[in-house]
């Protein structure tokens, strides 16, 4: 006799909570063969209000934190996505149609890729910042500082490795996050939001909305409480309308190349994910008795 | 308190009743050492297991300077023993690490903090036994901090083409590490991590007096799994230290020790190829302005020179102190010092511990004799000190000038020699007037002030209203007679790496 | 101690005040001088010796001696705008009994209620050693005029209170206003002591809403200057209250100022102390700053109240030799 499993719920993550949509919606979500995986909550505009008020809340604690307390706790977190390595694996090959050992391969690089992000946390600063040498006698220096709040349309189709190399480089700075997860493949992003949970990951720095994209993704690139927007899962058509509703409040987006084919997210990442989300500050101050 | 006494008769006695008269005494609240194994015996660890010592390798005891228990027999790797564990170095290099990623290579190292951190309490209290500097320093800052070195260039094993000397740098090879005994884990931790995550191996020398810690570090590499003979362990004297750094098989020379030793390694590598970073004396000035915040510029002074029983190369060991505030600050100096608590180095409480070793409290003692017999003023903290053990209570020397020993040469001890100065220049002027540049200190509420001094202060390392700050993410290392290098930061690993573009 | 030859200081607060600041006419000027003339104090400095006196570990004998002079330090209180004849009893009897089934237990030092409710206090006490305080001055917000505040001071003097606990304008302060503080503090102490009363004067200088390390050392300096007995953190009622490091900046000034004029004054850090670990934190901070001195009810107090419950379970504790519960101490 077969055990009867008991099946996960999938509901939003906000605040550091799992709550359901407080539009009460659901929507089923599909194995790449069409067959069910799960209902998952269909979330709201209000449920994204809430996500911005609670990633707001938290940018002061967690940009305020250390770079090296972040690059713990992100660590944490790998090792938690470490710990719950066959539960990503079943809902890749599921959900992406791939066979187990290909959806490990694409776990273990999603891994591997969070890894990476959680050692820049106290490096970033050496690079993108330093000393200017000015022409007088000041000291002058720059200092990247994170920007905010970022909203971010995780890609459609990678459904771990690419949400993964979206999300990690901007909570690594600092910023906090409000990510419209893949509209098909929901799953690894609320597994993920539960490896954040248990992680010393404060409640509010991400927050994942499960949903339509289209339908939230316009009220998060309005918001004016939203001051950056990643567009990586944006539909090829949604692409100019959200960056007219961005430029509104003159948010920091990052959007894909025009023309561009997909991307590949098997290759490696260098700056350009962390630094569209840093400000600059540059303080003079003199040298003199 | 005569009310108190006066309540009804029917009142038991309290506590209170026996106040003694000076206050508030701690009573003792030592640490445990139970959670640490000490073997009756240590080997070498060379190629991932412990081995014994070979021909002209000899046994030599670690002595606990608070008591002068012995703690361990440990060997002193001779000739053959370092060909073994230079030999092994370059094996792991050849076959296993040089192949690996880096993302595999900090995976090891973040293994390797994991573990230090899951391991900390054991560190901490044989640091304490070995070393003899307070539990309080070791638990609260040498294990943590050197735990962190390990975490900080974990993240740059997989990010080499970031660190400013090309797409593809590669590692040098096989490095040997020399390191001294004040800060034995936290030492060993700024030599092996960087190296590791640039791609080298290596094989290390702790120090003679201090190999405890180094010992279980090797254990620690094995928990992690790491790959045998990515590093090595040769415990030893400065006779195995020289047969290490003049090996031809070694790539690479660390070192972290006197000035003196640190000039007859740069002499024997000379003209060999082998990359060289030394890390060596200082005798770094305090500055201390008329508009210093008072109050946390002592505690920056106390810090500065009795923090590690003055054991530290960037040691704040001259105070050059503004004239016009010279009275107040020293006698501040001398009440503070008054609550310093030296004694039993497990004790949580204690401030200032045991000196390192014999040899190095006969030196401490000689030098403090020479400041007297120079004719600068000596005053000696009251102290009872242990009747076993090496102990030097807090000193402070006043009436010294530029010319006298105490100024010039490294005490390594708790002892502060005070000098004035009158103008911003003169200060600098002093402070710089050293073959040294390790550290320096400035104590002014004035930004600009600082600035302007911190420009023209010959020193690697400078402390604004601060002192013995550390971060792995922060570069150290000195001018001049201090050595040349820097450990820390993105310029950390630039030593274990020769630039490279990817073809 | 502190309390010997109070009355001929204090009555003399304008001419130390000069000599002290070296002036020979006070004002705000003149205030403003001498104040922002005292060394700054680094905040990251500050914070990190509170951080280094707070690892200090008490253990055993010292742990016992320290609890049972923290229950003696502790200024019971109950300040709240329900307060009843019946709530002031019942914090009486626990001040003068802590510990109803261990005599050995200290009374606290004082009680401290609204002024209103003094004589209810005066007589719950009577017969022990435990003293009534009553703040005064428009408490908390010390938003009144002068009559007003003096009339309030006179009142609680009036009714018997040993101790009054005054609040400084934070707004005259704040903007630079120190002769009016200062003069306000001078005439509060003189109400004290008006027609024989001897009350002692403890002088809230509200440090969260001071904000910097600075400002704190500045009102320091000032109410001492003025006539203070006793210089105290906060009022309790705003949302930053006695923190380690702002005890710290004041027990310094205490320090200096006995170091310049001879005469001790005392500390009292209030609200936001709630376990026993934090009291003797302070402890540890009074003997290794301000020194040995300090270290009884007449140099320094704790304006507290869940405080003490926990004081007599770490008491009971290390008596019992096992950990203890809320049951086990009575809830007022």
């Amino acid at each position: 006799m077969t055990r009867l499993e008991v099946r996960k719920t999938y509901k939003l993550y906000v605040g550091g909570k799992f709550p359901r949509s407080e539009s009460g919606r659901s929507y089923q979500v599909s194995d790449a063969k069409g067959g069910f995986l799960a209902n998952v909550a269909q979330g709201s505009r209000k449920d994204a209000r809430d996500a911005v008020q609670a990633a707001r809340a938290a940018f002061s604690g967690w940009s305020g934190a250390t770079a090296y307390n972040r690059g713990q706790v992100l660590y944490r977190v790998a090792e938690v996505m470490e710990g719950r390595r066959s539960q990503f694996v079943d809902e890749v090959a599921a959900l992406e149609g791939l066979s187990k050992a290909a959806a490990a391969s694409v776990v273990d690089l999603a891994i591997d890729r969070w890894v990476w992000y959680a050692g820049w946390s106290d490096k970033i600063g050496h690079l993108a910042g330093g000393a200017n040498p000015v022409a007088g006698p000041y000291f002058n220096l720059s200092v990247p500082e994170p920007t905010g709040v970022v909203a971010v349309l995780a890609p459609q189709e990678s459904s771990l490795l690419g949400l993964v190399s979206v999300l990690a480089p901007i909570i690594v700075t600092g910023n906090t996050v409000v990510l419209i997860s893949s509209q098909d493949r929901p799953l690894p992003a609320v597994t993920l939001a539960e490896c954040l949970a248990t992680s010393d990951v404060p409640g509010g720095v991400v927050n994942v909305i499960t949903g339509r994209t289209a339908e939230i993704a316009e009220h998060l690139a309005a918001h004016a409480d939203v001051n950056g927007l990643d567009l990586a899962g944006a539909a090829p058509d949604q692409l100019v309308p959200l960056q007219v509703l961005a430029a509104d409040t003159l948010k920091r987006v990052l959007a894909p190349q025009p023309g561009t084919p997909t991307a590949d997210w098997t290759q490696t990442p260098g700056l350009e994910r962390m630094l569209p989300f840093l400000e600059t500050k540059t303080v003079w101050h003199p040298k003199g008795t | 308190m005569d009310g108190t006494k006066n309540v009804a008769a029917t009142k038991a006695k309290t506590t209170l009743d026996t106040v003694p008269a000076v206050g508030f005494e701690y009573a003792p609240a030592p640490e445990s050492r139970a959670v640490v194994d000490i073997a009756p015996s240590y080997g070498l660890f060379i190629g991932g297991e412990f081995v014994e010592g070979g021909e002209g390798s000899t046994r030599f005891d670690s002595l606990n300077p608070a008591t002068e228990e012995v703690l361990s027999s440990v060997t002193a790797a001779g000739v053959g023993d370092i060909e073994r564990a230079v030999t092994a170095a370059r094996t792991a290099y050849d076959t296993v690490w040089s192949k690996l990623s880096g993302s595999d290579r900090g995976k090891y190292l973040f293994r390797i903090a994991r573990i230090m951190q899951e391991r900390a309490r054991e560190f901490a209290v044989l640091e304490t036994l070995d070393n003899g500097k307070p539990i309080k320093e070791s638990r609260d800052f040498d294990v943590p901090t050197a735990a962190a070195h390990f975490f900080y260039y974990a993240g740059w094993a997989d990010k080499l083409e970031y660190a400013g000397l090309g797409s593809s740098p590669r590692p040098r090879g096989v490095v040997g590490q020399v390191i001294p005994w004040n800060f034995p884990l936290l030492m060993l931790s700024w030599k092996i991590a960087p190296a590791l995550a640039a791609g080298n191996t290596v094989v290390l020398k702790p120090a003679e007096t201090t190999p405890l810690t180094a010992l279980l570090f090797a254990e620690v590499c094995r928990q992690a799994d790491l790959p045998p003979g990515v590093v090595n362990i040769v415990t030893g004297d400065g006779e195995t230290g020289r047969l290490l750094v003049e090996h031809p098989g070694v790539n690479k020379v660390a070192f972290t020790g006197s000035t003196e030793v640190g000039k007859a390694i740069a002499r024997s590598v000379a003209g060999s190829g082998k990359g060289l970073t030394l890390e060596l004396g200082g005798k770094a000035a305090n500055i201390v302005y008329d508009d210093a915040p008072i109050d946390e510029a002592i505690e920056g002074i106390v810090n500065g020179i009795f923090f590690n029983q003055g054991h530290v190369c960037c040691a704040g060991s001259r105070l050059l102190v503004q004239e016009s505030i010279a009275d107040d600050v020293v006698a501040r100096l001398q009440r503070r010092i008054g609550t310093l608590r030296l004694g039993d180095p497990m004790d949580k409480n204690t401030d200032v511990g045991a000196i390192n070793s014999a040899a190095q409290l006969e030196r401490i003692t000689e030098l403090t004799a020479a400041g007297e017999a120079e004719g600068a003023t000596r005053w000696t903290a009251a102290c009872d000190l242990p009747g076993r053990g090496y102990w030097f209570a807090p000193t402070i020397f006043t009436n010294v000038s530029q010319a006298h020993r105490i100024a010039q040469q490294e005490v390594f001890g708790p002892v502060l020699a005070v000098l004035t100065f009158r103008t911003p220049a003169e200060a600098v002027a002093k402070a710089n007037n050293t073959p040294y540049g390790l550290s320096a200190g400035i104590w002014s509420d004035k930004g600009s002030r600082v600035l302007w001094t911190a420009d023209r202060l010959r020193a690697g390392v400078v402390w604004a209203n601060t002192f013995n700050k550390f971060d792995p993410a922060s570069p150290f290392g000195g001018y001049k007679e201090s050595g040349y290098g820097r450990e820390g930061g993105r310029h950390g690993l630039v030593p274990y790496l020769m630039s490279g573009a990817s073809a | 101690m502190s309390l010997a030859d109070t009355s001929h200081t204090r009555e003399l607060a304008p001419s130390t005040a000069r000599d002290v600041t070296g002036t020979s006419h006070l004002d705000d000027a003149s205030l403003r001088r001498f104040l922002h003339g005292l060394p700054g104090v680094d905040e990251v400095g500050a914070k990190a010796r509170a951080a280094d006196l707070s690892t200090r570990s008490i253990k055993t004998t010292s742990k016992a001696w320290a609890l049972d002079l923290a229950i003696s330090m502790v200024d019971l209180t109950t300040l709240e705008g329900s307060d009843t004849p019946g709530k002031v009893r019942a914090l009486c009897a626990k001040a003068v009994r802590p510990d109803a089934d261990d005599p050995s237990c200290p009374p606290v030092g004082a009680v401290c209620v609204y002024n209103d409710l003094v004589p209810i206090a005066i007589e719950a006490v009577r017969g022990s050693t435990v003293k009534v305080a009553a703040v005064a001055t428009a408490f908390p917000s010390g938003r009144a005029n002068l009559p007003v505040k003096l009339a309030d001071t006179a009142d609680a003097v009036a009714a018997g209170a040993h101790e009054i606990d005054m609040v400084i304008d934070r707004g005259a302060f704040l903007s630079g206003r120190y002769l009016q503080v200062f003069e306000e503090i001078a005439a509060v102490a003189a109400a004290c002591r008006a027609h024989g009363a001897n009350a002692h004067l403890k002088v809230i200088l509200e440090t969260g809403e001071l904000v910097t390390y600075d400002n704190v050392r500045r009102a320091s300096w000032l109410a001492m200057l003025a006539g203070a007995d006793f210089i105290k953190t906060s009022t309790g009622k705003v949302p930053v209250a006695a923190t380690l490091p702002v005890t710290l900046v004041m027990l310094e000034a205490v320090r200096d100022w006995r170091q310049q004029t001879g005469r001790i004054i005392g500390v009292k850090p209030a609200g936001g102390i709630r376990t026993a670990k934090d009291a003797l934190k302070y402890l540890v901070t009074v003997s290794e700053v301000a020194g040995a001195d300090w270290l009884n009810p007449d140099c320094f107090r704790f304006g507290a109240s869940t405080l003490l419950n926990d004081l007599l379970m770490q008491r009971k504790k290390l008596s019992s030799g096992h950990y203890t519960g809320a049951d086990y101490v009575t809830l007022d």
